[in-house]
């Protein structure tokens, strides 16, 4: 089986796509003979042609609003936005149509497109090409919104955005585009819409969390159980709506302590609704508060991006006070 | 309504042009003072300097991302006939602009290398601004700035004070909304605002027959009832002329005007970008026979304003100048680590002070295990 990185894997997802079903076409800013600009569409100009990947105007309105059109008239379109920070243009095709035209229609028409794009911080990006907005998608209704954390659900998740039949936001942590190499077959598979996964087991606190920061979570769990003999169950959500309520609630069951970590600002973030979700239904099921260790309430920055997003330290200080109650 | 003349639309559609590519004069030679001349070809010099340098430092890891501005160093004709006090939204590839409104290549790198002296306070990167030269700091997504100027300019109006607001932006951001929206306001209420658009050909790698199917980006501002005008963007002296006629008539008429500044992007997007999956060399070195300051050398040699030694040494002076200026910068601290709690809001919200203790609680523990980040 090759070994490939997140971006060869989306690749392949979409070149697999592409190949199986002609109603699918890829669009964006530099997609074509550019290969976008982290490559994730290289060389599918040449297998498809120019009027399957499609280099747009520079315009994420246009782009959302023509993606739409052809979502509309049956096609599959899969849109890139270079850098989900520049999507705020295209926010009123998202918001009131992409995500809405299912309802306003009475459900006769659907919106089955997919809107990928690389996201959050950790690569020097400074103010925008940094952030992780996932929450403003979720928040909208009507969207499912998934961020992959590796190569191989990066490529089963992206066929299964493609596949289904509501529009999809696909958020792709460009910090580990090219760092995290694993084995990814060259068959079809699919992983399902919703469904989370433990990518360590533990039994005392359960960290969830998703995109880069599962990564950052490992490292975390490492450091803590070197120094304080403490074992983390960390989950990854996948899909972040909906989200996967059940494996989180499975692992509280075992550890009664919940520590959520995302990039993205704390307030209203998928942290907060997380956490309101568990104390509604399930406050049962927890020995201690609920901590959430976020990107603070402040744009994102260009310097020290590395203390302002979650870090070993601040998981550690969290776990310790998780403990401490 | 406006109606439009057969006279508006040659100008949208023609080239406006004073100097060739070897430095001969084609148009009226406009009369510009010797020391005016020569300071715009300084200023030029300085530029394609410091672009340089900006390059090297990236290259070397010390800047984090730059957007080369070789071969777009013209722009510098289209700033000077402003006054310090009107107002500027530059585009994030226009060191030729900030150096122009008074920036010092010392504080074009501090903030490029976003040390304790940066004005912008570790903010973002490859943008520049500062109030202090009535230069407005770039958003970096494209165009955003563009109806932000036109209402600068409707407020200079409404103040009844003489002054002009002037906004540039590549050709890419004609393709967005903020480009129509500034474009459509800027001609319904007249405003004083001079839009300068620098196609430099390529959007990334999209070139500008995919960008649009207009004949010029003028054409499209004549669409929305303002004067627009074509000019060859490689030819400082058509730039400054053009723009000094525009920024009189804004201050006295209060009409808007819109210019596109037809240059070439000779360098990549950004040092992140790599334009061999898209353009062939060919044509770069096709196009360097057009970039901006030989021509403008050539001219000012044969005028007797300069000789070839003579520039050879401006661009030493300037190039120990910048190294010494680097190595100054690199010398200085970063900027303190809570920088980013600070310019959210006037005060920090109580979210935000509870914040601040977390991350002081952090620092402790990275400090206590000795943790590696940043």
């Amino acid at each position: 089986m090759p070994v490939m990185n997140m971006v060869q894997a989306l690749n392949l997802a979409l070149r697999e796509e592409m190949e199986r079903d002609d109603r699918v076409v890829v669009l964006g800013e530099d997609v074509g003979r550019r290969g976008g600009v982290f490559l994730v569409t290289e060389g599918l100009i040449d297998l498809f042609g120019e009027e399957r990947v499609i280099d747009t105007p520079l315009t994420e309105l246009g782009i959302v609003g023509f993606s739409i059109g052809l979502a509309l008239y049956g096609l599959r379109p899969v849109a890139e936005i270079q850098f989900i920070d520049f999507v705020y243009e295209a926010f009123d095709q998202i918001y009131s149509n992409m995500a809405r035209i299912r309802f306003r229609s009475g459900g006769m028409y659907t919106v089955p497109m997919v809107l990928r794009s690389p996201c959050c911080g950790g690569i020097k990006g400074g103010m925008h090409h940094s952030q992780s907005p996932e929450s403003f998608f979720i928040h909208s209704t009507g969207l499912y919104v998934m961020m992959p954390s590796g190569p191989y659900d990066a490529k089963g998740m992206l066929k299964t955005a493609i596949r289904l039949d509501d529009p999809v936001i696909f958020l792709e942590p460009k910090s580990i585009y090219r760092v995290i190499k694993e084995e990814v077959p060259e068959e079809d598979y699919t992983i399902d819409l919703g469904k989370g996964k433990v990518v360590r087991e533990g039994g005392d606190v359960t960290v969830v969390t998703w995109g880069a920061m599962v990564h950052l979570a490992n490292q975390a769990a490492d450091f803590i159980k070197e120094k304080l003999g403490v074992e983390l169950e960390i989950i990854d959500l996948r899909t972040l709506y909906p989200y996967d309520k059940d494996l989180i609630i499975e692992s509280l069951e075992k550890t009664g302590r919940l520590i959520i970590v995302h990039e993205a600002p704390k307030i209203l973030g998928l942290g907060a609704e997380i956490s309101a979700y568990i104390a509604e239904e399930h406050v049962d099921l927890l020995y201690g508060p609920i901590i959430r260790v976020t990107g603070y309430d402040t744009p994102f920055p260009l310097a020290h991006e590395k203390l302002y997003m979650p870090n070993v330290a601040r998981i550690y200080n969290a776990v310790k006070r998780s403990l401490e109650f | 309504m406006r109606s439009i003349d057969r006279k508006s639309l040659e100008k949208a559609l023609e080239t406006y042009r004073v100097l060739d590519e070897d430095g001969n004069l084609v148009g009226e030679e406009p009369s510009i003072s010797d020391s005016t001349l020569v300071k715009m070809f300084e200023y030029m010099v300085r530029a394609r300097v410091l672009d340089e340098w900006l390059l090297k430092l990236q290259r070397l890891g010390k800047v984090a991302i730059h957007a080369p501005n070789k071969g777009q160093e013209a722009i510098v004709g289209a700033v000077m006939p402003l006054r310090p006090e009107d107002w500027v939204f530059p585009s994030y590839r226009d060191l030729g602009v900030y150096l122009v409104r008074g920036m010092s290549e010392e504080e074009i790198l501090d903030r490029a290398l976003y040390n304790e002296d940066d004005p912008l306070k570790g903010s973002d990167f490859a943008i520049y601004g500062n109030r202090k030269y009535n230069m407005v700091p770039t958003p970096v997504p494209v165009g955003n700035q563009i109806p932000h100027a036109v209402g600068v300019a409707y407020a200079m109006k409404y103040r009844g004070e003489d002054l002009v607001t002037m906004v540039m932006f590549g050709d890419g951001a004609t393709s967005r909304g903020d480009f129509h929206a500034g474009l459509n306001f800027a001609g319904v209420y007249r405003v004083p605002v001079i839009f300068v658009c620098e196609n430099n050909g390529w959007a990334i790698s999209v070139p500008f027959e995919r960008q649009t199917r207009s004949p010029s980006i003028a054409f499209r501002g004549l669409a929305y009832g303002v004067d627009s005008i074509r000019v060859d963007g490689n030819d400082v002296l058509a730039m400054y002329t053009v723009a000094k006629q525009a920024i009189e008539r804004a201050r006295k008429d209060k009409e808007p005007y819109l210019i596109e500044m037809l240059t070439y992007r000779l360098g990549s997007h950004t040092t992140a970008d790599d334009p061999s999956r898209y353009r062939s060399e060919e044509e770069v070195r096709e196009m360097m026979r057009y970039e901006p300051l030989k021509r403008f050398k050539r001219y000012l040699v044969d005028k007797g304003l300069i000789t070839e030694s003579e520039a050879d040494e401006l661009y030493r002076r300037y190039s120990s100048y910048v190294e010494e200026a680097a190595k100054k910068a690199l010398n200085k601290s970063p900027l303190p680590r809570d920088i980013f709690f600070y310019n959210v809001y006037s005060t920090l919200p109580w979210n935000l002070k509870m914040q601040l203790e977390e991350f002081r609680e952090a620092i402790k523990t990275i400090e206590e295990f000795g943790l590696e980040v940043d």
